[in-house]
């Protein structure tokens, strides 16, 4: 067990090695020069030449990535072109929002999903399954931000419930940080929730069919007991496992839903770097997305073995 | 999963008395019947037709010029004379989205078809040599590592946006995929007693490819397109949104609502026609992807 999951730790070494060295590579997508474009307009060759070599431009690639990697191993990495602030204090300033809108999300999207996967599969055939997957189907046709502005349109201009924009700090206050949060939250986990639904449907259609779940019917256990007790139990592993792999759609639905909120997290950082071609911020914010990525799939794959003790390595 | 077709599902389920789950089969014809059971692949690939219909037809359908510019007749409101309006430039916001049709199918198609290309051959390469393999497959974990809207969106902020970058950078994002899935086939398939028989007999490797494992590859990989292809459409207007995409000057169903993003509580229209047009062209693909997949693979009727 221990040597299963120290085994799976390394495993996501080199997978981390290889998100860097694509990251790092990203630069050489970049037709323009560099340097040219650092020494400004009156430069002559001579000094966009000089100013290669100053950035090191000329190294091998190798010596480049090496140089940049042992930063990031160490915290650094780099620092904004447009700022010249270290690019790791920019993200930690623009932390919060982003992770209240995923985490928040995060909850929703299962709250939501799971019992409508649930309710689809007991009820499947029927008009309420065709509906709840139906409304999956559309969760997974319609754009993150065009289900953002419907939700504008109708909770904030139209009904005047919520606000239509902005992000307040959890520190002043918890209603006022959720009021800012709820239509962004549900308009990025749209999606979300149509991807947890179909699978914890199709996964509960599979657990249904079985013996053990027509014997707990025999005996007489509710009907309720029976599908959130006996089969979702067994049913958990592929939907956590959906979740995990559903994550990368937050990360990718929050940039686009984070300007069409215009909540000032690592989205807006983003879209914001995009705009000046601030390359070390993008390369930070891609990087340390992938890296949580990874290491949320890596705790999930730790977390089934608590989920279902039949899994043994 | 299928989400219209219950008979591919409702083999002895518990709950449902016996004469539900196996209703009475009338005999029909043949075309009748494919119609009545795979409701999504013909209602998916009709509507497809048409949007294909409309992309290839625009200029057909509206004598307007979607980039010409009319100062005197901006911000209109539809009329019979402006079936949808135009923008704050004058532009007529019916031709731009009828035009819009074409990047929306162009991005989807190509990234589908390349993505799956050179995904199937990588798979092929990387399930027939275990020395490759390790290697590949390791990449592939690294760029299935980045999620693929944010990898687009990098790429595109590096390469500056063009047509031919969004179709690269979202294709690169689905390229892992479907070597993965060519790979678990290959993997497979050569455990196959009567690949083992061609291998001991010694038929030629790309003959086992040509004979054996592409047949096998094929299902699988036309359902994958199909998703990948939706996938795409809304990356592209994703990208395009939010001014890394597909250049401004092009009408595309995401810049025109990132037009409109700026009128949008007062001309909700300009967002909303083309976000319809898009939902509309990817629920077709999706839907005609789900009905693919329940043809061709009854027994896996769940999907992810």
């Amino acid at each position: 067990m221990l040597a299963y999951i120290l085994r799976r730790i390394l495993a996501t070494i080199p997978v981390m090695a290889v998100v860097a060295l694509i990251v790092f590579s990203l630069i050489y997508l970049d037709p323009s020069d560099p340097a040219a474009a650092n020494a400004g307009d009156q430069a002559t060759s001579e000094d966009i030449a000089r100013i290669r070599e100053a950035m090191g431009l000329n190294l091998p690639f190798h010596i480049r990535f090496g140089t940049w990697a042992w930063g990031i191993l160490h915290g650094d990495l780099g620092n904004s072109i447009l700022t010249k602030l270290p690019v790791a204090g920019m993200i930690a300033q623009r932390i919060e929002p982003t992770l209240s809108l995923m985490v928040l999300t995060l909850i929703l999207a299962i709250v939501i999903a799971v019992p409508m996967g649930v309710i689809a599969a007991w009820k499947r055939g029927t008009w309420i399954d065709s509906a709840l997957m139906g409304l999956a189907v559309v969760g997974f046709s319609a754009p993150v931000f065009v289900v953002g502005y419907v939700l504008i349109y109708l909770f904030a201009l139209r009904w005047d419930l919520l606000p239509v924009q902005g992000y307040t700090p959890f520190a002043r206050g918890i209603w006022p940080w959720l009021e800012n949060l709820i239509l962004p939250s549900l308009a990025l986990g749209f999606i979300y929730i149509a991807l947890i639904a179909r699978i914890t449907r199709a996964t509960m259609l599979e657990v249904l069919n079985q013996d053990y779940i027509r014997t707990a019917h025999a005996k007489g256990v509710g009907r309720r007991d029976i599908l959130f007790l006996h089969a979702l139990k067994n049913a958990a592993v592929p939907i956590v496992t959906v979740i995990g792999i559903g994550i990368a759609l937050l990360i990718g639905g929050a940039v686009v839903t984070e300007s069409v909120f215009a909540i000032p997290g690592l989205g807006r950082l983003t879209l914001d770097s995009i705009l000046r071609r601030d390359y070390p911020v993008i390369q930070g914010v891609v990087l340390l997305f992938s890296f949580v990525y990874v290491l949320v799939n890596l705790l999930i794959d730790l977390i089934y073995t608590v989920l279902d003790p039949r899994i043994r390595y | 999963m299928s989400v219209t077709t219950p008979t591919t599902e409702a083999k002895g389920r518990v709950f449902t008395a016996p004469e539900a789950v196996y209703p009475p089969r009338k005999p029909r014809g043949p075309a009748t019947n494919f119609v009545l059971t795979h409701p999504n692949i013909v209602i998916g690939g009709v509507l497809l037709l048409i949007l294909l219909a409309i992309a290839v037809c625009a200029p057909l359908l509206t004598p307007v010029d979607p980039t010409a510019i009319a100062p005197a007749k901006r911000n209109r409101a539809p009329s019979a004379e402006y079936w949808f309006g135009t923008d704050q430039v004058g532009r007529d916001l019916y031709a731009r989205v009828l035009y819009g049709t074409r990047i929306s199918l162009l991005v989807g198609f190509s990234v589908a078809v390349i993505a799956s290309l050179i995904g199937l051959a990588i798979g092929l390469f990387s399930g027939f040599s275990r020395f490759a393999d390790s290697i590949v497959m390791r990449i592939m974990d690294g760029l299935m590592s980045i999620p693929p809207i944010l990898l687009a969106i990098a790429m595109m902020a590096f390469s500056g946006a063009s047509v031919k970058n969004v179709i690269t950078a979202i294709a690169v994002a689905e390229v892992p995929r479907v070597a993965r899935l060519v790979r678990g086939v290959v993997l497979s398939l050569r455990e196959q007693p009567y690949v083992d028989a061609a291998i001991a007999s010694g038929t030629r490797t790309p003959m086992i490819i040509w004979r054996h494992i592409l047949p096998n590859t094929m299902a699988p990989m036309t359902v994958q397109a199909t998703y990948i292809c939706a996938s795409a459409m809304i990356v592209e207007a994703i990208l395009s949104f939010i001014g890394a995409g597909t250049p401004p000057t092009i009408p595309s169903w995401g810049n025109i609502m990132a037009e409109g993003r700026a009128v949008w509580e007062v001309k909700p229209y300009i967002v909303l026609i083309p976000a319809v047009f898009l939902s509309v062209t990817v629920l077709a693909v999706n839907l005609l992807g789900d009905g693919l997949r329940d043809w061709l693979d009854p027994r896996g009727a769940k999907g992810h």
